[in-house]
C-alpha cells in the first residue's frame, strides 16, 4: 500500500425502548410469547384501525435526546415510510423524517488520543416489523406480529469516527447512557441494540469524503470490529485497483468474515415519504422538556466522580463500578446496607468480575441480591468465615444468590480458631514434615509457609490464619 | 425462488360462509308477517314512519322492533332486485335475534334512546363484528372484521338493529356508485340514473324505504352528494366528531362517518348518536355541545347567510340555480340576511383534494396485499408476484387510478411540487373560509351542478366526474360541517338538494337553517 488512507465512519443505532406496551397500541411488548399471542388490529394492519402515540415512548426519546446533548424539536411529526413486505403489515412503516424528535446533538468517548467529541445528526422514533419464518417443511412462510409495532428509536451520528475503536468506544457510550437512563436494556445479541455501519475511505488529507457503504447484521461488538477492518481493506483493495467504490447496503456474515451486496443505490427504493394523517403533531412543551431534564437520573460521568468523593475510592475502582448501571446499583445498595464501600468494591471488581469473565456474561447479567454479599462481607467482618473460605461462598452467591450464613453453617465452613484443636493438628503436621522443620531451625524461613499452607489444608481452609501462624511459629522456635 | 405462503390470519373465514350473506340470498322466503305490521300500524306502513317516529311507536309498544325489521326485510327484498342498494344483508335469524334482545332490553328501560330497536343500514366501508365489511372492492371480498367501527358500536350502544351493509364506490372513490365490485346502485326516483357516490347504496336504501336511516362516510361530498341525488338529508360533521376508529381509510386527513336520514331531525338525533371522543382515534376531538337535536328550531331571523358567486357561475344546472336563489329569498322572507359573496380559491380545490386524498389512498390501500386478509391471486411465483397479481385482480380501475395518481405525487422529485403544494393549498382554502365565516353564520350554494346523470355516462370522462365535486371538496380540506337538504325536484322529477356549510364546530346552526327549509317544504 503506497498511498495513506483515512476510514470515515458513522453509525445508525436502532435502539428497542423498554415500555411496557407497543408505540402505537396496548399490546405487550414483551419478548417471546406465543406467535401473533401479542396482537391486536391495529398492529396487524386490519383495515380501519388506527395508531395512538404511547407518551412513554417520547419521555424515553427526549430522555436520550437530552442525555446526547442534542437540540429538541418541539413541534415534531410522524412519516410514513411506504414500501411493500410481509413483517410489514401495513405495507408502510411509521416513521420520523422531515421533523425527527432530537437532533443535533453529541457525547463524548475517549479514544488514545484523548477525549474526542462524536457528532449526533439526529434522533428519531419509530416501530419495528414482525418477524418472518420460513417453513422448510412445509414450503411456507410465516409471519409472527409480536415484535410489529414494538417502539425504537434510531441514533443517527456523525461521520466522525476513524477506526473500530472509536467505534466501539462510542456504542459503549450510548450503551452505557441508555442503561442508565432505563431506556432499554441495549442488547446486542438479542436485538434489543442494533448498529448499521456507514464507512467510506479517502486519502489521508483529502477534504472531500469517499464514496460510503452501509453495513447491515452486525451482532456483536467484535463483528462490528472485524467488519469494520473488512470493509475498510475491500474499499482500500479497490481504490489501489483503480476500481469505483460503489455506494450500495451490503450484509456482513461474521462466519466468512466477508460482506456481500445487497442492494445498490441504483435500486434504492422510493420511500414516497408524507406526514401519517391519522397522528397528530407531538407538541413538547418547555415544562414537559424541564420535567423530563428533572427526572434524569445520575449518569455514569457524575456517578463515578461522586463514587471518588462520597466512598472515597480511587478513580480505577469507580470506573469499573460504574461501567454498568446494574453494577453500580449493587455496589449502592451493597453499601447502604453494610457500609463498607471499599470492601465492596473489592468484591465486585475483583471477584464479580473474575467470574463474569470466565462465565462470558455481562454486568447486567448479575443476578444476585445486595443483601447476600452484604452479610457476607460481615461474616468475614466479624471472623466467622476467612478469606478463603469466603470466595468460595462468594462463588454460591454468584451463582444462585445463596444465604452466605446458612450456607456456611450447611457446609460447616466456620471459621476454627480454638488453639488447641489447632495445636493438635500444627502437631500432626511437624511431625509428618521433618525435612521443613529442620530447614526452618537452618534459617529457611520460607518453610514456615509451607507448614502453614500444609495446616490450612488439614484443616479444609477453615483455620483462622493469625492462629495458625502463632502456633506453628511457637512450635518450630520451642 | 419458492412460492410464498404467508400464514393466514386467525381472521380469515370461510368464503361460502360470508357469501351467504350477499344480497337478496340471505332473505327468508316468507313475508307475510309483513303485513300484519302493516295493518297493525293503521293501514299506514311502518316504512312511512322517520327514524324518530318509529323509535316513539317502539317505545310506547305501538310496534314491536321485530315488526319494523322485518317490515324492512321485506321491502328490501321487494326492492333489491331493481335498486340494488345493498352489498350484503344480514342472516334474517341474525336480524331477528338481535330485535328481540333490543325489543326485551326496551322493555326493561336498559335502552332509553330515541333511536332504540330503529334499523339502520351502514355503509359497507365501516367495519362489523363478524359482517362482512368488502369496501365494494374485490380485494375484500370475504372479509369479516373481528372488530366493529366506534362509530357503529355507538349505534348499537343506543339500540340500533342493522340491516346490511350498503353499497358504495369501491373504497369510496367515485360519485356514482358506479365503480362498485359488486354491481351498481341505481337511483329510487328513476333507476334509469345513478344514486351518486360514494355512500350512494346508504342514500338509495332511505329514499327506497329499505331502512328508517344509514350510515355514510364524506371525503369529498360522498354523504352530501347522494343525499342530493336521492332527495334525503345528510350531514357531514366537523371533522374530528366522529371517531374513525374502524372505518377502512380513504383519505385519512379528510374522511368522516355521518348520518342519512328521511328528515333534519332523524340526522341531528343520529349525529348526537354517534358523535363521541374516542381514545382509539388520534384525530378525535373531545367536544361538549353534540346535543345537535336542541338546534332544531324553525327560526332563522337575524342569521346571516353567504352565497359564494363562484357556486353559481359556470357549469351549474339552470333548474338548480333557480332552486338555490328560491331557497335564498324563503330565508330572506324569514328574517336572514342573505348576501352574495366572493369566497376565491374555489377553482383549486378540486386539484388539491385530488392530490391529497390519492397520495394518502395510495398508502392507504397498501394493506391490501393478499397477506393477511382479503382476496390472494390463486396462482403465482414469489412473492412479487403474488403482490401483483393480488393487487392487480383486487382493485378495480378507478382505485387503480387513483394509487397511480397518489404514488405519483408523492414520488422523489415531485413531493414538493405537487403534494407540499397542495397542503399549502388547503391551508389558503382554509383561510378563505374562515374569512367568510367572519362575515356569515353558514354558507348556501348547491350540494352538486346538476341533478343525478344517467347510468353509464360519468365513468367515461373521470375529470369530468371530478369536476362534479367542485362544490363539496373543500368542505372536507376546510374540516368544516356541511350538509344537503332536499329542495324540490327538476323538471325531469329529480330532486335537487341544498348544500348548507357551517364554521368548524357550527352543525347548530346548518341544521337550524336546515330544519326551517324543511318546515318551509312541508308546509307547502
Amino acid at each position: 500500500m503506497s498511498r495513506q488512507y483515512e476510514t470515515v465512519i458513522g453509525l445508525e443505532v436502532h435502539v428497542e425502548l423498554a415500555t411496557k406496551t407497543k408505540i402505537f397500541c396496548g399490546c405487550s411488548t414483551e419478548f417471546g410469547g406465543a406467535p401473533n399471542s401479542h396482537t391486536c388490529p391495529v398492529c396487524m394492519g386490519m383495515p380501519g384501525a388506527l395508531p395512538v402515540l404511547n407518551r412513554q415512548v417520547v419521555e424515553y426519546a427526549l430522555a436520550v435526546g437530552l442525555a446526547a446533548n442534542c437540540q429538541i424539536n418541539q413541534y415534531c411529526k410522524f412519516d410514513r415510510k411506504n414500501y411493500f413486505y410481509p413483517d410489514n403489515p401495513q405495507n408502510y412503516q411509521i416513521s420520523q423524517l422531515y421533523l425527527p424528535i432530537c437532533h443535533d446533538g453529541w457525547v463524548e468517548i475517549e479514544t488514545a488520543g484523548g477525549t474526542k467529541r462524536i457528532g449526533i445528526h439526529e434522533i428519531h422514533m419509530e416501530e419495528d416489523a414482525g418477524k418472518l419464518i420460513h417453513d422448510e417443511w412445509e414450503d411456507c412462510s410465516l409471519v409472527d406480529f409480536n415484535r410489529s409495532g414494538v417502539p425504537l428509536i434510531e441514533i443517527v451520528s456523525e461521520p466522525d469516527m476513524r477506526n473500530a475503536d472509536e467505534v466501539l468506544a462510542y456504542l459503549d457510550k450510548l450503551r452505557m447512557m441508555i442503561q442508565y437512563l432505563g431506556a432499554s436494556d441495549c442488547k446486542l445479541q438479542e436485538g434489543s441494540m442494533r448498529a448499521d455501519v456507514n464507512l467510506s475511505v479517502r486519502e489521508a488529507g483529502s477534504p472531500r469524503l469517499g464514496t460510503r457503504t452501509e453495513m447491515k447484521n452486525l451482532n456483536s461488538f467484535k463483528a462490528i470490529a472485524r467488519a469494520i477492518e473488512g470493509e475498510k481493506r475491500r474499499q482500500i483493495e479497490l481504490i489501489e485497483e483503480g476500481k469505483m467504490v460503489i455506494q450500495e447496503t451490503r450484509r456482513w456474515d461474521d462466519n466468512k468474515e466477508y460482506s456481500y451486496a445487497m442492494r445498490s443505490k441504483e435500486d434504492a427504493q422510493d420511500y414516497r415519504y408524507f406526514p401519517d394523517p391519522d397522528l397528530m403533531p407531538v407538541v413538547i412543551s418547555d415544562e414537559w422538556i424541564k420535567e423530563i431534564r428533572h427526572r434524569q437520573p445520575e449518569l455514569q460521568p457524575e456517578k463515578m466522580r461522586r463514587y471518588q468523593e462520597e466512598f472515597r475510592l480511587p478513580e480505577y475502582d469507580a470506573e469499573i463500578l460504574t461501567s454498568s448501571k446494574h453494577m453500580a446499583d449493587v455496589f449502592e445498595e451493597t453499601v447502604a446496607l453494610c457500609g463498607k464501600p471499599k470492601e465492596v468494591s473489592n468484591w465486585l471488581m475483583v471477584e464479580a468480575m473474575r467470574l463474569l469473565k470466565e462465565h462470558e456474561q455481562d454486568a447486567q447479567d448479575m443476578s444476585f441480591g445486595p443483601a447476600n454479599l452484604a452479610k457476607l462481607i460481615d461474616l468475614v467482618d466479624r471472623g466467622v468465615v476467612n478469606r478463603t473460605v469466603a470466595k468460595a461462598v462468594f462463588e454460591a452467591i454468584f451463582a444462585r444468590d445463596v444465604d452466605p450464613a446458612a450456607y456456611v453453617e450447611e457446609k460447616g465452613l466456620k471459621m476454627v480458631s480454638d488453639e488447641g484443636a489447632l495445636r493438635t493438628v500444627i502437631e500432626g503436621v511437624l511431625e509428618a514434615n521433618p525435612q521443613s522443620v529442620a530447614d526452618y531451625r537452618n534459617g529457611k524461613e520460607k518453610a514456615m509457609g509451607f507448614l502453614v499452607g500444609q495446616t490450612m489444608r488439614a484443616m479444609k481452609g477453615k483455620a483462622d490464619p493469625s492462629v495458625v501462624n502463632k502456633i506453628v511459629k511457637e512450635l518450630l522456635t520451642k | 425462488m419458492a412460492d410464498w405462503q404467508i400464514g393466514r390470519s386467525r381472521f380469515e373465514i370461510g368464503v361460502k360462509e360470508s357469501l351467504k350473506q350477499n344480497t337478496c340470498a340471505a332473505i327468508g322466503e316468507e313475508n307475510s308477517k309483513n303485513l300484519a305490521a302493516v295493518e297493525r300500524s293503521g293501514g299506514m306502513s311502518v316504512l312511512e314512519l322517520n327514524a324518530l317516529e318509529l323509535g316513539k311507536k317502539i317505545k310506547s309498544g305501538e310496534v314491536t322492533v321485530l315488526e319494523a325489521v322485518e317490515a324492512c326485510l321485506a321491502r328490501i327484498k321487494e326492492m333489491e332486485p331493481t335498486i340494488h342498494a345493498y352489498v350484503t344483508v344480514v342472516d334474517e335469524e341474525r336480524a331477528v335475534e338481535r330485535a328481540k334482545k333490543v325489543q326485551a332490553m326496551i322493555e326493561e328501560g336498559a335502552l332509553t334512546s330515541p333511536l332504540a330497536g330503529v334499523p339502520v343500514a351502514v355503509k359497507d366501508n365501516l367495519c362489523t363484528k363478524d359482517l362482512r365489511t368488502t369496501c365494494s372492492s374485490n380485494i375484500l371480498y370475504n372479509f369479516v372484521p373481528p372488530y366493529t367501527a366506534e362509530a357503529v358500536w355507538n349505534l348499537e350502544k343506543a339500540g340500533a338493529v342493522i340491516l346490511g351493509k350498503t353499497n358504495m364506490d369501491e373504497f369510496a372513490m367515485g360519485s356514482t356508485t358506479e365503480t362498485s365490485a359488486f354491481g351498481v346502485t341505481r337511483n329510487p326516483w328513476n333507476t334509469e340514473h345513478v344514486p351518486g357516490g360514494s355512500s350512494g347504496g346508504s342514500c338509495a336504501a332511505v329514499a327506497a324505504k329499505e331502512c328508517f336511516y344509514a350510515l355514510g362516510s364524506d371525503t369529498g361530498g360522498s354523504i352530501r352528494q347522494p343525499s342530493s341525488f336521492c332527495g334525503v338529508t345528510g350531514i357531514k360533521p366537523t371533522y374530528g366528531t366522529v371517531s374513525r376508529y374502524g372505518l377502512i381509510a380513504y383519505g385519512s386527513s379528510l374522511d368522516q362517518v355521518g348520518p342519512i336520514g328521511k328528515t333534519v331531525s332523524d340526522c341531528a338525533a343520529v349525529l348526537e348518536a354517534v358523535s363521541s371522543y374516542d381514545n382509539k382515534d388520534s384525530t378525535s376531538i373531545p367536544r361538549k355541545d353534540l346535543d345537535f337535536t336542541s338546534a332544531l328550531v324553525d327560526d332563522v331571523k337575524g342569521m346571516r347567510i353567504g352565497i359564494p358567486r363562484d357556486y353559481l357561475g359556470e357549469g351549474l344546472d339552470e333548474e338548480v340555480r333557480a332552486a338555490v336563489l328560491e331557497a335564498a329569498g324563503e330565508m330572506r322572507q324569514r328574517g336572514a340576511v342573505v348576501e352574495e359573496f366572493d369566497l376565491s380559491l374555489t377553482e383549486y380545490a378540486i386539484p388539491a383534494y385530488y392530490v391529497i386524498a390519492s397520495a394518502e389512498a395510495s398508502s392507504n390501500l397498501a394493506r391490501f396485499d393478499g397477506v393477511k386478509y382479503g382476496l390472494r391471486a390463486k396462482e403465482y411465483e414469489g412473492l412479487h408476484q403474488m403482490y401483483k397479481k393480488s393487487r392487480s385482480q383486487g382493485f378495480g380501475p378507478e382505485v387503480k387510478r387513483r394509487i397511480m395518481l397518489g404514488s405519483f405525487v408523492l414520488s422523489s422529485g415531485y413531493y414538493d411540487a405537487y403534494y407540499l403544494k397542495a397542503l399549502r393549498t388547503k391551508a389558503l382554502i382554509k383561510e378563505a373560509f374562515d374569512r367568510a365565516f367572519a362575515e356569515y353564520d353558514m354558507i348556501l350554494g348547491p350540494a352538486a351542478p346538476t341533478t343525478a346523470p344517467k347510468l353509464g355516462e360519468s365513468l367515461r370522462d373521470p375529470l369530468k366526474m371530478y369536476l362534479g365535486d367542485i362544490y363539496t371538496v373543500a368542505v372536507n380540506l376546510a374540516g368544516l360541517p356541511a350538509m344537503t337538504a332536499p329542495w324540490g325536484q327538476d323538471k325531469q322529477g329529480l330532486p335537487v338538494g341544498l348544500q348548507l356549510i357551517g364554521d368548524c364546530f357550527q352543525e347548530k346552526k346548518i341544521i337550524r337553517a336546515a330544519y326551517t327549509f324543511e318546515q318551509i317544504r312541508e308546509g307547502r
